[in-house]
Formats: structure tokens, sequence, C-alpha cells
């Protein structure tokens, strides 16, 4: 017996059984497209999380970066003395180091006065800090005195800027200090933060009048080119106060990522979500799989009485198992792009359906059925054929 | 080999200890080529016990059962599907599966071994379904056939193999006059062809005359009739 007749024939019967009852059929599909959904939709949500985690940071034009010790995220800063960023001037491989001051505010809805949460970078407009486009090409406008510019990526509820500031109806408030809107650019909004706006560090200060250009929440390093970013990054170490931490920028965007992970409680809800839905999968496919061998023990005998041998039935369970997971997943996989759309639509957040994500869910159902599989087999024992006459 | 069975002493109980039921004592028989043995016997005395030990279903540990030069007694479950693969059954219910249709049921016997092709196979089971008279009906799943003529597939599918030892159990308690003496006379026919030797139980005495022989089981103890 060769191996394409050693699982053809098995699988055919299987595949027999399977559609011949259509009413069970759409039942063990559909248990296997929920699983999948709900796998899909954490999965998704988790990874939009993680990305829009590092939304700005990705962004950040730098070396190495400074920060407090005690900083949890950028989003959670934590201050220190503007001097730290001197020590590090003194090492002969920088170049320039930037103070970016952080913080959260209230921005005003210029049509609806409804205020709204949003982060606010404040830097020296002279200094290249941030690869966006946009911000480096209105520098002039954010050098006079009290204007912003918007991210057009911020959640709606902000109101529609760009339009707004077209009409000439810039002027609204951040923090209760009326500032006025000179452009727009495109970052992307994150969990912690709904939206962005960036202005030059004298704006910063005058929004937020209790800080001052003292206490900084962190120096964005630039090396001469052609320096050794770890070597350089070893030997700052030494000079620094031990309550500064200074990354690469790898090591900033894993932080970040890092945070909303382990951190936070976000992490595990998601893994714990993931892993109830594939729970939930499992005891829908072994609930089918187990009333299917009791169902069909008479059969099975018969066959067995003829020859078969138990190892042939262990082959038909898995095929079964095999074909609702296929079977629950291309169903699963559409409603969930479909879901996605719907997702991005709502929350403004990045929901690709990365051909990466698509194996690891089905591999996730596949395993799933291939373990409900593992748990329905001993009901094959019931088949018995000295019990068939 | 001209013996395909030959059982000696063997006996055979059911529980052990103080449950021990002796079911099977001291039975002998042997069963030549082309033979065709009819066991008839009250409700209770082990025929359908004696069916499963010749037919390798059932392990039994006392005396000795040569089925095809094999020995069963003490055997491993290698040996019984041996000798299940060359054994055509009818059993008196639960006998199709339901899924497949007639045509399907009848080459699931040739399927084990893939000596043929699907085609080849598939050619058999309908030979052998037209020569039970159902060459109409190849396509109809168990449900849409009668008692009758889903008995005649189980026919079919015990002898599409050409089994050398065909064991049957009351194959016609579940039918009337005409069709259980329909499915008998299929069954003498076919199996005198390929020389099989039929081990028949029943209750029913309209199909005594297809028999070479007639025993009597009766307490677990053999009575030539
Ligand atoms: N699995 C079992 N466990 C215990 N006792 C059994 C079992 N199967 C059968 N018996 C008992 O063994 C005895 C013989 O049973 P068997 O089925 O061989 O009878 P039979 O001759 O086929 O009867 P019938 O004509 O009614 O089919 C009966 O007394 C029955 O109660
Ligand atoms: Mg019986």
């Amino acid at each position: 017996m060769n191996f394409i007749s050693w699982c053809y024939f098995p699988a055919r019967l299987a595949w027999r059984q399977l559609i011949f009852d259509r009413t069970k059929l759409t039942a063990a599909i559909s248990g296997v497209m929920f699983a999948c959904v709900l796998v899909f939709m954490q999965l998704g949500f988790k990874d939009s999380l993680y990305d829009s985690a590092i939304s700005a940071p990705v962004k950040l034009n730098g070396d190495l970066f400074l920060m407090h010790k005690q900083a949890e995220a950028m989003w959670r800063p934590a201050k220190f003395q503007r001097r730290e960023l001197m020590r590090v001037l003194g090492h002969p491989a920088v170049m320039e180091v930037t103070p970016l001051y952080l913080a959260l505010a209230s921005f005003k809805n210029i049509e609806t006065d409804v205020k709204r949460t949003l982060m606010v970078y404040g830097f020296d407009p002279d200094s290249h800090i941030f690869n966006v486009p946009e911000i480096n090409n209105h520098r002039n406008e954010l050098r006079l005195k009290d204007t912003i510019l918007f991210d057009e990526y911020s959640r709606p509820e902000f109101g529609p800027i760009r339009q707004l500031v077209a009409a000439g109806r810039n002027i609204t408030e951040i923090n209760d200090y009326k500032i006025s809107v000179a452009g727009v650019f495109q970052l992307g909004v994150s969990f912690a933060a709904d939206g962005n706006v960036v202005t030059s560090d004298l704006n910063f200060m005058r929004i937020f009048p209790n800080r001052n250009h003292n206490m900084t929440d962190m120096g964005i390093v630039k090396l001469h080119p052609g320096s050794s970013i770890p070597q350089v990054q070893a030997e700052l170490r030494l000079q620094l106060n031990p309550f500064i931490d200074i990354f690469t920028y790898e090591e900033l965007l894993r932080r970040e990522k890092d945070y909303w992970a382990n951190m936070a409680p976000i992490g595990f809800i998601f893994g714990f979500g993931t892993i109830m839905g594939l729970v939930v999968g499992l005891v829908i496919v072994y609930q089918i799989l187990f009333t299917d061998i009791a169902n069909l023990r008479y059969e099975f005998a018969t066959l067995k009485a003829m020859g078969y041998e138990h190892d042939y039935f262990i082959r038909v369970v898995f095929a079964s198992a095999f074909f609702l997971a296929v079977l629950g997943f291309i169903p699963g996989l559409m409603l969930s792009v479909a879901l996605y759309h719907l997702a991005e639509s709502q929350i403004y957040m990045p929901m690709p359906m990365s051909p990466n994500k698509v194996i690891t869910v089905f591999m996730f159902i596949l395993s799933m059925c291939t373990m409900a599989g593992f748990l329905a087999i001993h009901k094959l024992k019931a088949a018995n054929p000295a019990d068939m006459f | 080999m001209s013996k395909i069975i030959d059982v000696r002493h063997l006996n055979f109980s059911f529980g052990s200890g103080e449950m021990e039921r002796p079911v099977l004592k001291d039975v002998s028989l042997s069963i030549e080529k082309s033979e065709i043995v009819l066991m008839t016997g009250p409700s209770g005395s082990g025929k359908t016990t004696f069916l499963t030990i010749v037919g390798g279903l059932r392990q039994a540990s006392y005396g000795s059962v040569t089925v095809l030069d094999r020995q069963l007694i003490g055997s491993t479950e290698q040996v019984k599907i041996q000798v299940r693969q060359q054994t055509g059954y009818i059993f008196q219910q639960h006998n199709l599966l339901k899924a497949l249709t007639a045509l399907q049921n009848v080459s699931m016997a040739l399927e084990m071994h893939d000596t043929m092709t699907e085609r080849q196979r598939l050619d058999k089971a309908a030979e052998m379904l037209i020569a039970v008279g159902l060459g109409d009906h190849m396509n109809h799943k168990p449900e849409q056939l009668s008692g009758g003529q889903r008995q005649r597939v189980s026919i079919a599918r015990a002898l599409v193999g050409h089994p050398k030892i065909i064991l049957a159990d009351e194959p016609t308690a579940s039918l009337d006059k005409q069709s259980g003496q329909e499915a008998v006379g299929i069954l003498k026919k076919l199996a005198k062809e390929s020389g099989a030797a039929i081990l028949l139980v029943t209750h029913d005495y309209r199909i005594v005359d297809i028999a070479d022989r007639v025993l009597e089981l009766e307490d677990g103890v053999i009575r030539n009739a």
C-alpha cells in the first residue's frame, strides 16, 4: 500500500461521511469559523496595537536616544535635567543632541469645542528629528509664536483639521491656551494617544507653563557619519548618570512595543482572548468528531470485521479534522478580512491582513482541529467488531 | 488444505470467576472448500459467539481454531486481520455505510489492498451488484433501498473480494419469504462459482434446503441434525 492510498482512502471516506449530513457539517464549519474569526480579531487588534505603539518613534531621526530609567514608554515619560545631554556632547563621535519634550494635552475641536487628549511633541524646529516630510517642510511656520502642526491621521473626533485650516478656521486651544494650526502632517494614532501635535520647544513651554527648558523628556543623539553606534552607546553609558538609559533606534522600538506586550495587561488580554477562541473551537470540533464516531461505530466495526486496521480509522478521524479546519478557515478568513476593513474604518488603526497572519491563524486552527482529533480517537474503541453480529 | 475451517475442542465463556458463563462447550467442527453448512439452534445457544470466534472478531483461549491454516487461539491482531480480509461477512443489520452509495459500499471491500485501480474496483463492484440484481440501484444510498435490496448489497460486498470463507448471521431474518430465498439463492450460486466455504446461522427453516449439512447447536454443544 503506497502513501497516496494510505491517506487518500481514509480521507475520501471521511469526506463522504462529512458531506452526507449537511446540517452537522454546517454546524461544525460555523464552529471552526467562529474560532477563526475570534483569533484573527485578537491577533489583528494586538498587532495593530503594537504597530501603532511605534507609529511615532519609528519616524524619529536619530542614532541614540536618551530616556529616564523611570520612563515606561514615550507616552509615559519621566523628566530629566537637560544638562545630562551636555555630557553626551563631550564625546567626539557625537554630532548633535536635541531635547524632545513630550506631554499629553487636551485639544479643543474647532467645530464642536469638545476637548480630547492628544500627544504634544516639542522640539527645536531647526533640528531635523522627525523623518516626516510635512513636518520638515513647515519649519518656518513652526518658528512662529503659538503655532502647531496637526497629525491628520488623528481620530476624526478632533475635527476635519485639513479642511478647516484650508478654510482659514485654524484657531483653537490646547490646554486652554490659544494656538493656530499652521498645517497638517501624517503620523498615526496609538492606543495611548488619539492624536498628535508637533510644535516648537518655545511654544511647548507656552502651552505647558509649568514646564521649562531645563527638564527634558528625551534626548535624540546624532553621530558623525561612520561612527560605530554600539561602541559609542557603550562609551556614553559610562559617562551618563545611572538613571539615564541610552537606546539604539531598534532598542527604542522594541521597548515601545514591549511596553504594551509586557508592562500593560493588554498583551495578556489579547493572548487570553486568542486562547479562549481556540478552546471554544476545540470543544466544538471535539464534540462533532466524538458524536460522529459514536454514531458511526457500527459502520466502523463493520469495516473492522472486513479487515480494516484500527489505524485506518484514526486516519479517517484526522482527515475529518483536517477538512473541518480548511472548510472553517476559508469563510473565517473572508469574514475576518471584512471585519478588518470595518475595524480600520471605525478605530482608525491600520489592520492589515498579512500573509504571515493568515499562515499563523491557519496553523492555530489546524492544531486546534488536530488536538480535537487526538481527544476524539479514544472513542474509536467503542467500534468493536465482536459486537457486530 | 481442503479443510478451510477446523475447530477442535473449543471452549468459550463470558465473564470470569463466579460470573463465568460457559457458552461453547467442547465444540469440534470442520468445514471444507465449497461446503455450505447451516447452523441452527435455540436463541442464546452460542451461534453468534461461535461465528465471531471463527471470523477472527472475538478472542477465544481454549481449544484449537484453525482457519485458512492459521491458528486463531492466542493469535495476534495481525493474524486476525488477515483472516478477516479473506472472509466475507453478512450481518443481520447495521451493515452498510449510510453515507455511501451501493456501489461505493461494495467497493469498500476492495480498498484494503491497492492491487487494483479505482476503475477496476468500481467495475468489479458493479459486476457484483448486477449479479445480485441491483444493476439499476448502484448509485442509491442505503436509505433509498428496501430491506431486501440492502441485504443483497451486503451479499455483493461480502462476495466481491472472492473470499475463501463466507460467514452469515441470520441473513434472512429481516426479509420476507421470497426475498429471503432469493438472497440465499444468489449467495449459494455465487459462492459455488468461487469455491468458498459458507457457514450460515439461521432460525429460518425455509432455507434449509440450500445446505450440504445442517448442524444444531444446543446450549453450547454441537448436535448433528
Ligand atoms: N458480550 C457478551 N457478554 C456476556 N454474555 C454474552 C455476550 N454476548 C452473548 N452473551 C451470552 O452468551 C450466550 C450466547 O449468545 P449468542 O449471541 O452466541 O447466542 P445466539 O445463539 O446467537 O442467540 P440468538 O439466536 O438469539 O442470536 C447468551 O446467553 C448471551 O446472553
Ligand atoms: Mg445470534
